[in-house]
């Protein structure tokens, strides 16, 4: 990823009293010998913590993907088969397919409106501390509320989306069963949950930009939409970078979203039209108990996300060199 | 109770959460003092009805030294898979738990080392007074009887009087019933009510209730009394499965799925739909949603033919890491015992498993649906319902079977198709 932090690390510091010609007290030890190590206990609790509740339950994952796992009862080592069951079944393909469309469906038009709005909170607007406030506040409710809430907007016989139709001359759409429907609404809430997030990003990375640039580019005649096009948008690219890549994490993990929109079922509606490999995970361990299957689920998602973040950084080099 | 019980999916995630979060720290390993003030921990889903009508208060002025903690997670489909973690790990389990009926199979078949078997506790003389299958569908290959029955689910028919006289249908529950002689001539109505209805009003909320409620009648349903899973060779099953489809296809359903829709909790008020498969703990439900507005709509009536049809019930069991066991074994034995059985009926509409309680209960009416002879119906439904026989995955079957149909209904998928793409499911998640 592209943080990168150029502040010098406390460990570097030179010790106030290790003058050049002065032979180094026992104080003067220890003082260098805590500027040393420090660092590594003040990141130490970081690395413990992942590694108990990060790196351990990766690898008791993993082993457990190689188990007949019955909720309740014991582990029988089966070796690949639930690998070999889970590249067999369509369910998994639907909820892999499923995963990528409402990723698109909800990343693509976040990202889009989110740099745009972030355009527009650049300039110098009345209020501008209230809406860029007021943008995040989507991002600060809770998923449960919102998607509760959403289920209510999109109902059929009752829904506000529905009742504007109608007054188009649309009649009731029936969201949560159609197909492209549900995706549509998930992907709604998605959108209205997280662009407010990826917009602030976004003005950070703006402001960041020097603005002699856009001096320069007014001065050699360039409109608003040039300059946004030829100096906003390079000086973006690795905020752009960051926010595909932790979209496309985001995305290929979702799950309470749908989770809620069904109701709290984890088939994703009648034909699993919004079940993602989230939800089919969950529906393994949680519904059917089958904790193995589950894990190889989990495991199949981890290295997709890696093989998804690898491409998205190899893509953004070749476009740069 | 029946496992679609999902009334409010924040709740239930966030009970479930709150569960899975303090069952790392809180193993109940206090020793049991014998005599000493004792604290029990109930631990159960849904609507038990026990605090509603205040029994643990009562229980515990009438026993002192005796406390009890109760908590309830609403959705039994987050409630069961927090409880199998517990079991697994032995620790943070309560004293008393909760099991749908649709688990207790698996609790027989699987899992009879994790529970006390009552035979050996202060419950054992509460054993025999239980309609005769129920006690039988919670005891082990070995004899061993795992929980007390709660409640059992003996279905009729609810509907909207309102919307019925309306579309020029009889409102009277002797006078529908004697319409209908069986599910053919249900569906019939149907088309009437559906000439005649109100608009953006169907004659039935869903196809898989409707095929809950007559498959509800059958002995043999998802397995053989061998233990085999037949449900694709099970000619009930097909045929449940194809009346249902049809009535989907007819228009004759809502298409609101059970429990889950939004849109099927408000319907109980809005009228979409006139009719509802009603399940003895339904009556509480309907009044839950349909609220005071509702109170003179809805009525009750026998499923069709008068047929008998049971869908749900439940257990209470013991853990067998339990350190209270025979102190919650006196309480489970109290709080199923016919009079309390009785009072939560009254108030709940959990219909009673214990002879003793439907004796009880046989007179009662209920003025919120029009002074329905609830009693007399659903005693007649629970005399006339079969000896079910239950599997383990019967959970699995009926969801895929019930999802299918809501792809009839919803996405103009063919019934056959439908029945396929089950079966798929099925043999994937089974087999």
């Amino acid at each position: 990823m592209t943080l990168q932090l150029d502040r010098p690390v406390p460990g570097e510091r030179t010790p106030p009293g290790a003058g050049p010609t002065i032979r180094l007290s026992w104080r003067s030890r220890l003082h260098r010998f805590e500027g040393r190590s420090a660092p590594y206990v003040y990141v130490a609790p970081f690395f413990l913590v992942f590694a108990a509740f990060g790196l351990f339950p990766l690898l008791y994952t993993a082993y457990i993907s190689l188990h007949r796992y019955k909720l309740g009862s014991s582990m029988t080592w089966i070796g690949l088969d639930n690998y070999t069951w889970l590249f067999t079944n369509d369910a998994f393909y639907n909820a892999l397919w499923k995963t990528v469309t409402i990723g698109v469906l909800s990343t693509v038009p976040q990202l889009l409106i989110a740099l745009g709005l972030a355009h527009l909170l650049n300039y110098r607007l009345r209020g501008r501390t209230f809406l860029r406030v007021a943008m995040l506040m989507p991002y600060a409710t809770s998923v449960a509320a919102a998607t509760l809430v959403f289920a209510l907007i999109f109902g059929r016989d009752a829904g506000i989306v529905n009742g504007l139709l109608g007054l188009v001359g649309v009649d009731p759409v029936d969201w949560r069963n159609g197909d492209w429907t549900a995706q549509i609404a998930i992907s709604v809430i998605v959108i209205w949950r997280w662009t407010g997030y990826n917009a602030l990003i976004y003005l950070a990375g703006m402001q960041s930009i020097s603005s002699d640039l856009y001096e320069a580019a007014a001065l050699d005649g360039a409109n608003r939409w040039q300059q946004f096009r030829h100096v906003t948008l390079p000086g973006l690219r690795p905020t752009i970078l960051f926010t595909i890549v932790v979209s496309t994490i985001g995305a290929s993990q979702l799950f309470g979203e749908p989770l809620l929109f069904g109701g709290g079922q984890a088939n994703g509606g009648p034909v699993g039209q919004y079940q993602t490999l989230g939800l089919f995970m969950y529906q393994q361990g949680w519904q059917f108990g089958q904790l193995g299957r589950a894990a190889t689920v989990a495991w199949v998602t981890f290295l997709l996300i890696i093989g998804l973040v690898l491409l998205n950084t190899r893509l953004s080099k070749m476009r740069k060199s | 109770m029946s496992i679609p019980r999902t009334t409010s999916a924040v709740v239930a995630v966030a009970a479930s959460l709150a569960l899975a979060l303090t069952a790392c720290g809180s193993g109940s390993s206090t020793p049991a003092a014998s005599g000493g003030p004792v604290n029990l921990k109930v631990s159960l889903f849904g609507t038990f009805g026990y605090d509603e009508v205040g029994l643990f208060k009562k229980y515990e002025a009438e026993n002192p030294g005796v406390t009890i903690t109760y908590e309830s997670t609403q959705g039994e489909d987050k409630y069961w898979p927090a409880l199998q973690t517990r079991l697994a790990s032995g620790s943070g389990v309560a004293d008393v738990q909760g099991i749908e009926v649709a688990r207790i199979a698996d609790v027989t078949a699987n899992q009879a080392d994790k529970w006390t078997d009552l035979r050996d506790t202060p419950a054992k003389d509460s054993i025999g007074g239980y309609v005769s299958w129920k006690e039988p569908a919670a005891t082990t290959k070995d004899g061993a009887v795992l929980g007390l029955g709660t409640d059992i689910g003996p279905t009729g028919i609810c509907y909207r009087s309102d919307l019925l006289a309306k579309a020029g249908l009889p409102t009277d529950p002797a006078a529908l019933s004697a319409q209908m002689p069986d599910w053919n001539a249900f569906l019939a109505l149907g088309e009437k009510y559906k000439a005649n209805a109100p608009a953006g009003s169907a004659w039935h909320d869903s196809a898989g209730g409707l095929y809950n409620a007559i498959i509800s009648t059958q002995k043999e349903i998802y397995y053989d009394a061998s233990g085999k899973l037949v449900y694709n060779t099970n000619p009930a099953v097909k045929s449940a499965f194809d009346t249902a489809a049809g009535a989907a296809q007819k228009g004759l359903t809502a298409k609101l799925e059970q429990f889950v829709d939004p849109g099927w909790d408000q319907g109980f008020s809005s009228g979409s739909f006139a009719t509802i498969a009603c399940p003895s703990w339904m009556i509480g439900y309907i009044k839950g949603k349909a609220g005071t507005g509702g109170a003179d709509k809805w009525n009750v009536t026998t499923l069709p033919g008068g047929v008998g049809g049971n869908w749900g019930g439940a257990y209470l069991g013991i853990p067998a890491v339990s350190q209270h066991k025979a102190e919650a074994a006196k309480l489970i034995a109290w709080l199923t015992a016919p009079e309390q059985q009785a009072a939560v009926f009254e108030k709940v509409g959990n219909f009673p498993s214990t002879t003793g309680a439907i004796a009880k209960v046989a007179g009662a009416t209920d003025p919120y649906f029009n002074n329905a002879p609830i009693g007399k119906i659903f005693t007649a439904s629970a005399d006339a319902s079969p000896v079910q026989i239950l599997g383990p995955e019967d959970g699995v079957v009926k969801s895929a079977l019930v999802q299918a149909l809501l792809s009839v209904e919803t996405s103009g998928t063919s019934p056959a198709d439908a029945w396929t793409a089950a079966g798929t499911k099925i043999s994937n998640q089974v087999g």
